[in-house]
């Protein structure tokens, strides 16, 4: 069986690449939105990985809760994204200061 | 080589070289199909362990509903993505050289670390091999974890809430159905009896 530390590191690079895809598609929040699901992925890796390795569950009963956690913050950050595309016609996260009220 | 550490680096590469191209594509709705192989690849990685219930979890609801909202979404709103991917290379060195000393760091934590001497007696639901992965799951999270996965299902009913309430709009111009004055109508203000001579038509 393949080792623990090839699993964390397989989640470590997915992590990593999640935190540049937020720096480079800074404009961009769909590309944020989907860098924040490629952390939560790797998250959700090094749980089950643990889970596996250790021989306890309950590292796959909280990778259920982050999914739920995952699930919900992509519906409630989308519903958000839409609002401010109707409002400015755009979705350049230059001008947040308009996103009140 | 086994089949098992075959099968773990195919995976792996995949899920890798699909999440770096989910952050690099310049068409988002390229991102999100290469990220629904992400997700795809590390269900794999999961099954590989023996994480069968999370594994197909990953596949329901990530590809099934969250990529697939994104893909929604992208393709509804008219967006110019040219012009947002304005900077990009201007920020690579400096988020490229925080990606690399974050993951040096994470390495190098791995290194180092090891299971405590403590945590196989400290473990809450140890794994017993002879009960099947869904049900183990299933007895923790309808033990030990009721609460908490009570809350999860809130959670969820707020998030859906809250997404209908925030992209809820009231639209001018358009003829609804009301449904509450078609109950209230009766018959005796909607019908009328008469009685009409022959050769005569009846006024309304």
């Amino acid at each position: 069986m393949i080792g623990l530390g090839h699993y964390l590191v397989v989640g470590a690079i997915l992590f990593v690449m999640g935190v540049l895809g937020i720096f480079l598609n800074r404009k961009n929040i769909i590309i944020i939105l989907m860098a924040i699901e490629l952390i939560l992925l790797s998250v959700n890796i090094n749980l089950v990985a643990f889970s596996a390795y250790l021989g306890d569950i309950v590292g796959q009963v909280f990778a259920m809760f982050v999914l739920t956690v995952a699930a919900g913050e992509a519906a409630i950050g989308l519903a958000i994204l839409v609002i401010y595309f109707r409002g400015r016609g755009t979705i350049a996260v230059d001008d947040p200061s308009r996103m009140k009220g | 080589m086994t089949i098992h550490a075959f099968a773990f680096y195919v995976f792996a590469t995949i899920v890798v070289a699909s999440g770096a191209l989910t952050i690099l594509s310049r068409n988002p709705v390229h991102s999100v199909l290469w990220l629904i192989l992400a997700f795809f690849n590390a269900a794999g990685l999961m099954l590989l362990v023996g994480a069968e219930f999370i594994a197909m979890l990953l596949v329901i609801v990530y590809v099934g509903a969250v990529a697939v909202l994104f893909l929604f979404v992208v393709m509804m709103l008219d967006i110019d993505f040219v012009e947002l991917r304005a900077g990009f290379t201007r920020y690579l060195p400096f988020g490229g050289l925080i990606a690399l000393v974050l993951f040096a760091e994470i390495v190098l934590a791995i290194g180092v670390w090891n299971f405590a001497d403590i945590a196989e007696e400290a473990r809450l639901g140890a794994v017993d091999p002879s009960v099947p992965n869904i049900e183990a799951v299933g007895r923790a999270l309808y033990g030990r974890y009721l609460l908490i996965f009570e809350g999860a299902g809130l959670l969820l009913l707020v998030a859906m809430v809250g997404a209908i309430v925030l992209t809820h709009r009231e639209r001018s111009g358009v003829r609804p159905q009301k449904i509450s004055e078609q109950i209230k109508r009766r018959p005796e203000e909607a019908t009328r009896n008469t009685q009409p001579e022959v050769g005569k038509g009846i006024e309304l």
